[in-house]
């Protein structure tokens, strides 16, 4: 399982530039990056190495935060990676909240990241299936 | 038809100061042996009934305000038994309570009658078709006009609030000729009209009693404009009865007060010092006819003043002129009171899902009230997934609902975003251009 840290950010010119700085100015390198948008806000969905950090600048400048763990797996870099993930928690009823996914390009690879309605079942399928479940990007 | 009840409204000043004074004395009489919060509080002003012996008088005597209703909910306000009581109506109060007026047989007479002048101002008469678009129930609206064109002998149509489309379908197949409802709700009705393609040459109106909101002579003239008829303002408050308790005569010149039921003064918003006829300050009423609830020296937080100079229709009452703010945080929206306190506490009752902190923004778009309300996201309630904040927004807009009873958009933003102030925060935007 990894760490993801989600920001509420409203959907306004400069917002999210704002929130980079803060990042920026704590020293923080981050892993990956993504947002979920309605017309009104966005919820900024991060990775970082240093959990911590981050939680603490965003926290001391104001933002509203939130801390949750997702299943991550990583799997050939090749048509149907993604697919083969899916099947299997599909089938074993397993709904997904949401999941984005980078390829690791240099290692032929990818990582997916995932929310699910049931953690410990879809860990328990995708360990059954061999599929490579990581702790660390 | 010129007058619904010409002895009573083109009374001379004279004989009608000597009905108020009699009128006004066996009120005070009355409310000290019925009610015992008026006893209580001229107790304490150190007035007796006896001091009471004309209408001059009556600067001697209380205030009463809209907490002591709230503090006599439901009926601690009732003068008459409860089994001379025949019917209630409410509005909505500053902390969810309502405020309950009760009325006796005569007293819904009376104020029919109100209603009868005041479509009689307007030009109705026994042969009119008045067509009721004001929402029927506790709000006094509704019915009051309903009795008002009973009382006159017009055929009333009960249309009650929304479905538009039947609205205009009846307009068009019965050929009303008076339409008494929200003035923003007649600019909607002339919106749907022309989206629906019917021209104002299909209906026949000839003239609207409009009120329960404030509005201004740019939103009278497009309203007489886009339905083709006479537009006038009828002023009321449940407390005191409800519509009827001033209205607009043919002279369009400023509502006058039915002075025979209802007496006005204007009292400086800080000190409450009696101002004399041309000044402004708080409107101020005594129902000097009233059984089941009568209120002495009520304070309705409107601003506005008074004018007792003759007017060409004939009508000897004062006249007040259009009300052009409130000493208090009350918004009519949609002819609904709403107080921002009722919004502040749904807000506190959401399990600290959100910050105590919100802002309203109050617009008109489409001629229709529209109220957003900003609320912080905090830790308690901010979830990684979109799914979950937009149901807590739902919630909180079903809630508002429920509380206040029309609906509200939630922006969800982030913390410490709405500004604080010191002292007294600003809650209220209103940007209606009224």
């Amino acid at each position: 399982m990894i760490t993801q840290i989600a920001v509420f950010l409203e959907n306004k010119k400069g917002r999210l530039g704002d929130m980079s700085k803060v990042l920026c100015d704590a020293g923080i390198d981050l892993t990956a990056l993504t947002i979920a948008d309605t017309k009104e806000f966005g919820i900024v969905r991060l990775i970082a190495r240093d959990n911590e950090r981050v939680l603490r600048a965003l926290k001391d400048n104001g933002y509203a935060v939130t801390k949750t763990r997702l299943l991550a797996v990583e799997v050939a870099d090749v048509p149907g990676g993604l697919y083969g993930v899916l099947k299997l928690l599909g089938d074993g009823g397993i709904e997904i909240e949401y999941l984005y996914s980078f390829a690791r390009t240099g290692l032929k690879k990818a990582v997916i990241l995932f929310k699910v309605d049931l953690p410990e079942k879809a860990e328990e399928i995708l360990k059954s299936n061999a599929i490579g479940l990581i702790d660390e990007l | 038809m010129k007058y619904f009840n010409e002895k009573a409204e083109c009374m001379d000043r004279k004989s009608l100061k000597e009905l108020q004074s009699g009128r006004l004395v066996k009120l005070v009489d009355y409310v000290y042996k019925n009610v015992p919060v008026y006893r209580e509080k001229m107790r304490a002003a150190g007035v007796e009934p006896s001091d009471i012996r004309t209408i001059g008088d009556i600067v001697k005597l209380p205030f009463t305000t809209k907490q002591d209703l709230r503090d006599g909910y439901p009926f601690g306000m009732f003068a008459s038994p409860r089994s001379d009581i025949v019917r209630v109506h409410a509005s909505s109060g500053t902390t969810g309570k309502l405020t309950v007026v009760g009325y006796t047989k005569r007293d819904v007479d009376d104020w029919a009658e109100c209603c009868a002048r005041s479509l009689v101002c307007a030009g109705a008469d026994k042969n009119s078709i008045v067509h009721v678009a004001y929402g029927y129930g506790l709000f006094t609206g509704g019915l009051g006009m309903h009795y008002g064109a009973e009382k006159l002998g017009a055929m009333a149509v009960p249309a009650s609030g929304g479905n538009t489309a039947r609205q205009i379908l009846l307009l068009k197949d019965f050929q009303s000729d008076i339409i008494c409802c929200t003035p923003s709700y007649a600019l909607y009705i002339a919106d749907e009209m022309e989206k629906m393609g019917v021209d104002k040459s299909q209906i026949n109106l000839k003239a609207g009693l409009f009120g329960a909101e404030p509005w201004s002579d740019n939103m009278r003239i497009e309203i007489e404009n886009r339905l083709g008829l006479k537009a006038y303002d009828i002023y009321g408050l449940s407390e005191i009865s409800g519509p009827g308790v001033a209205t607009d005569c043919v002279c369009q010149d400023g509502k006058h007060i039915f002075e025979d039921l209802f007496y006005p003064e204007i009292v400086d918003k800080e000190t409450l010092e009696p101002k004399p006829y041309g000044e402004e300050g708080e409107l101020v009423f005594t129902t000097l006819n009233k059984q089941g609830m009568p209120l002495i020296r009520y304070r309705t937080r409107d601003i506005c003043s008074l004018t007792d100079e003759p007017c060409k229709c004939g009508r000897t009452h004062v006249r007040m002129n259009r009300v052009f703010g409130r000493t208090d945080d009350m918004l009519i929206i949609r002819g609904v009171n709403v107080f921002p306190s009722q919004i502040e506490s749904v807000l506190m009752n959401n399990d600290r899902a959100v910050a105590p902190h919100y802002h309203i923004t109050v617009d008109r778009v489409n001629m229709q009230d529209v109220m957003e309300i900003k609320v912080e996201v905090n830790e308690n309630s901010f979830s990684d997934e979109v799914k979950r904040m937009e149901e807590l927004q739902r919630k909180l807009e079903h809630d508002l609902f429920t509380a206040i009873g029309i609906n509200a958009a939630v922006r969800l933003v982030s913390p410490n975003t709405i500004p604080r102030s010191e002292g007294k925060a600003k809650r209220v935007t209103d940007l209606r251009k009224i």
